[in-house]
């Protein structure tokens, strides 16, 4: 806060550093897995995965190429019918299993998680690695009941699923890709991102812990090709995808006409409403997590932030003080709010937007101005006012903690600025106005709507957008629909 | 009358609870334990307080651990009684530096005619009181009247002299988040309509400790929300003090980090921000002294009172 005078009694309290130091083990060398065991690549090709926040290399990651695929893909088919004709029971059991080991191991995943992807652990400890275990246990549940989802059909599995996932919540995503198919009875192949393989790979440890069958999860690291080639499998009989619009679109374009289906999801640049009557001093705390959760690296993020006129210098201000008062550094540091951006590459397009940004004409807000570390990809969170509606940064995703800040002064302005996008996937309303959050709600054109709340994630609510924000749900009832073909008998 | 802000309670609690998840070792726990210890107002208020157990919680109030530490602990700030003990407590921190503060104004219930309760203030000044904790017409609050809520703070401030001002909101009865905020802009509009208000002179309190919930982090944090804009639109820093219901040296550093991520170190002073409590001060003492021994001590190691 701005307050200029000196205390008389204390000088400034701060907190010490409080890294978590659990030591855990890495494989200098990770392999496949593919039928239940760890193989070395047939391309013999291997690349480095490092600690964006220190930029010390953390080990080797096999990179699956054509054979590789094959072979993974190839135990998933030959898996895949024994596993679905266990009974949905039988197949909750290895579920709940999953679900339970993650927990056990909560601690080792979170600081896996967090050295491998640069975010803080207070992240990874208390949203990351819980929901992957709720996401197990919640379609652990499913597994048995599937015909009463689907009341008057007979929902039978897919068959080999081709999961691919990007690097902002990695074992989450794992999970959301892994437990619905498993539960449906039909048998996996994912590849993680890049850049964040390691906690797909151990959760691969937690397969074979629990003694699933050989070949119904299989785990193929490697970049772009080798996801590539794996939707491209003749035998994968669906392709799910997270990750940018761009490669969504390719993927549209490879599977159409292949009989495989398809669900995507992609990007976003969600709106964030705050009207007058909003409690501000909370709809400022639905910014901060809105947009500088887990540094930005959020396909929901809600990056254009809308507010009504006339409260904007209030938010603005108040804003500026909580953006103070976010600690950014050692995302093992069990303080740090902002972690380290995830790549070189992602640090680079981030501060690329930040420059047309200030080009095109916005005012750059840089409220948090901490000593960053020497080494690692670092980025203070900031925000631009003065933001046009045409601007790039108002309409291009930027995955990274930077907020575009417009305003509005009628609801009916507010709902056609917030749906002037590509994109669809979420958005947020802030009004103290009951009346005012149904009004408002029902005509923005996103998949998931935050009232008076942001980025509250939950393994019953079902996630996904509209347009080019992607199509399909991932959980919830709704997740199971693109993993079972419906039939009737 | 002050327009009514909306407050979140969700928002608020999931803020809340954010403060409890800073991690705070080493260095800052030695150093934020011993801020909390001379933020406290040691609390006696029970029908059987009687002269001597006063003398012995103002004993403690000055010398909370008799043992050695480096560099030595601190006073807690004030000791708080009821009106008829004040003289003895002024008379036992005499020269102290430990304050004494008085709760008045027909505490806990202010269900007393207002000539009462301002008498109530003025023999606790005239007793020795450097401060006076009142309470607020809840019932008149609850029922709209905030007119003839801040009339009688006004008041009280105005008996009170040049004593220090603690108002009580009794958030427990006020229930609503909505109404706890409009309670503290009311509080702090009310107090400075009889002149201006000098940093820390005036705080905004939670409880009597009479009435379960007493302080809560959620509530707190609304009250210091209001603490912040106050100080924004008028420059002058209100005081805040939680009470009842912090017994732990962890809750402690809990609503320090509330204070400091709010407020600013600013507020992180005894000038500015008490505890009320009792149980309090050997928890926080026990912590102390297992940060510098390495051993928690046993219960039975540090004096009641």
């Amino acid at each position: 806060m701005t307050i200029t005078t000196q205390p008389e009694t204390v000088g400034g309290w701060d907190y010490s550093p409080a890294p978590d130091n659990t030591k855990i083990t890495i494989e200098q060398k990770n392999k496949l897995f593919i039928g239940g065991k760890f193989v070395s690549p047939k391309s013999r090709s291997w690349f480095a995965t490092i600690n964006p926040a220190t930029e010390e290399k953390l080990a080797d990651i096999a990179c699956a190429g054509r054979a590789d695929i094959d072979a993974a893909v190839r135990s998933a088919k030959s898996a895949q019918p024994k596993w679905s004709r266990l009974s949905g029971t039988e197949r909750a059991k290895y579920l709940y299993r999953i679900a339970r080991r993650i927990q056990e191991r909560a601690r080792e995943f979170a600081i896996l998680e967090t050295m491998d992807g640069g975010k803080p652990i207070k992240e990874s400890r208390d949203v990351d690695i819980p929901l992957v275990a709720q996401h197990f246990f919640y379609y652990a549940g499913w597994a048995d009941k599937l015909a009463y989802a689907f009341p008057g059909s007979e929902p039978s599995p897919v068959g080999v699923c081709a999961q691919i996932i990007p690097w902002n919540f990695p074992l989450l995503m794992a999970a959301w890709k892994i437990a619905p198919a498993l539960a449906c009875g039909n048998t996996s192949v994912l590849k993680p991102a890049e850049t964040t393989s390691l906690t797909a790979l151990r959760l691969a440890e937690v397969f074979q812990e629990v003694g699933l069958p050989d070949g119904v999860a299989n785990i193929v690291t490697g970049a772009g090709d080798t996801g590539r080639f794996l939707a491209e499998h003749k035998l994968v009989n669906k392709v799910a995808f997270t990750g940018s619009t761009e490669v969504g679109k390719l993927l549209m374009r490879e599977t159409a006409g292949t009989g495989k289906k398809l669900t995507l999801e992609l990007g976003g640049k969600s709106a964030n409403i705050i009207f007058a009557d909003a409690a501000i001093d909370q709809a400022v705390e639905g910014i901060i997590s809105g947009i500088y959760f887990n540094q930005g690296h959020v396909c929901c993020a809600g990056s254009r932030l809308f507010v009504e006129e006339s409260i904007l210098e209030e938010v603005i201000h108040k804003l500026t003080q909580r953006l103070g008062s976010l600690r950014v550094g050692d995302p093992l540091d069990k303080n740090t709010d902002l972690g380290a951006i995830n790549s070189l590459s992602q640090l680079e397009t981030v501060e690329r937007y930040i420059t047309s940004g200030i080009q095109e004409g916005a005012q750059l807000h840089r409220a948090n101005e901490q000593r960053l570390p020497s080494k690692g990809y670092w980025c203070n969170p900031c925000f631009f006012t003065d933001v046009q509606p045409s601007h790039t940064i108002a309409r291009e995703e930027i995955f990274g903690p930077v907020l575009s800040v417009m305003t509005f002064r009628t609801p009916e302005e507010a709902i056609a600025r917030a749906n002037n996008s590509p994109y669809g996937l979420a958005a947020g309303v802030w009004t103290d106005k009951g009346s005012k959050i149904f009004e408002v709600a029902k005509q923005l054109d996103a998949g998931i709507i935050w009232c008076n709340t942001y980025n509250k994630f939950d393994a019953a609510s079902p996630f996904g957008g509209f347009k080019e924000s992607g199509f399909g749900r991932e959980g919830g009832m709704q997740g199971l629909r693109p993993y079972v073909r419906l039939g009737g008998v | 009358m002050t327009m009514r802000r909306p407050v979140d309670t969700v928002m608020v609690e999931q803020r809340a609870a954010s403060f409890t998840r800073r991690s705070i070792k080493t260095d800052s726990k030695q150093q934020g334990l011993r801020l909390a210890l001379s933020m406290i107002d040691l609390t006696t208020l029970e029908g059987k307080d009687s002269p001597e157990k006063v003398r012995s919680l103002c004993h403690k109030a000055i010398t909370p651990w008799e043992g050695v530490l480096d560099p030595p602990l601190p006073s807690v700030a004030a000791v708080c009684v009821y009106p008829s003990l004040v003289q003895v407590a002024k008379h036992a921190l005499e020269g102290s530096g430990v304050l004494v503060a008085s709760v008045a104004t027909g505490f806990p219930s202010g269900q007393y005619p207002l000539a009462v309760r301002l008498n109530d203030v003025t023999e606790a000044v005239k007793a020795g009181a450097d401060e006076i904790d009142m309470v607020i017409n809840r019932g008149a609050f609850l029922s709209g009247c905030f007119e003839e809520v801040a009339e009688e703070i006004a008041q009280v401030r105005i008996a009170s002299g040049s004593a220090h001002l603690k108002i009580i909101l009794e958030t427990g009865e006020l229930e609503t988040l909505e109404n706890v905020r409009a309670a503290s802009d009311l509080a702090m509009q009310a107090a400075a309509s009889t002149g201006p208000i000098e940093d820390g002179e005036v705080f905004i309190k939670t409880s009597t400790g009479k009435v379960s919930p007493a302080a809560t982090m959620p509530v707190t944090l609304v009250m210091l929300e209001a603490i912040r804009e106050y100080y924004e639109k008028t420059g002058v820093r209100i005081g805040m003090k939680p009470a009842g219901g912090i017994k732990t040296a962890k809750q402690a550093l809990h609503y320090l980090v509330m204070v400091k991520e709010t407020l600013g170190d600013d507020w992180l002073s005894p000038h500015l921000f008490r505890f009320g409590a009792s149980s309090l001060t050997n928890d926080v003492l026990r912590q102390l002294i297992k940060q510098n021994t390495g051993q928690y001590g046993a219960t039975y190691d540090f004096s009641e009172a």
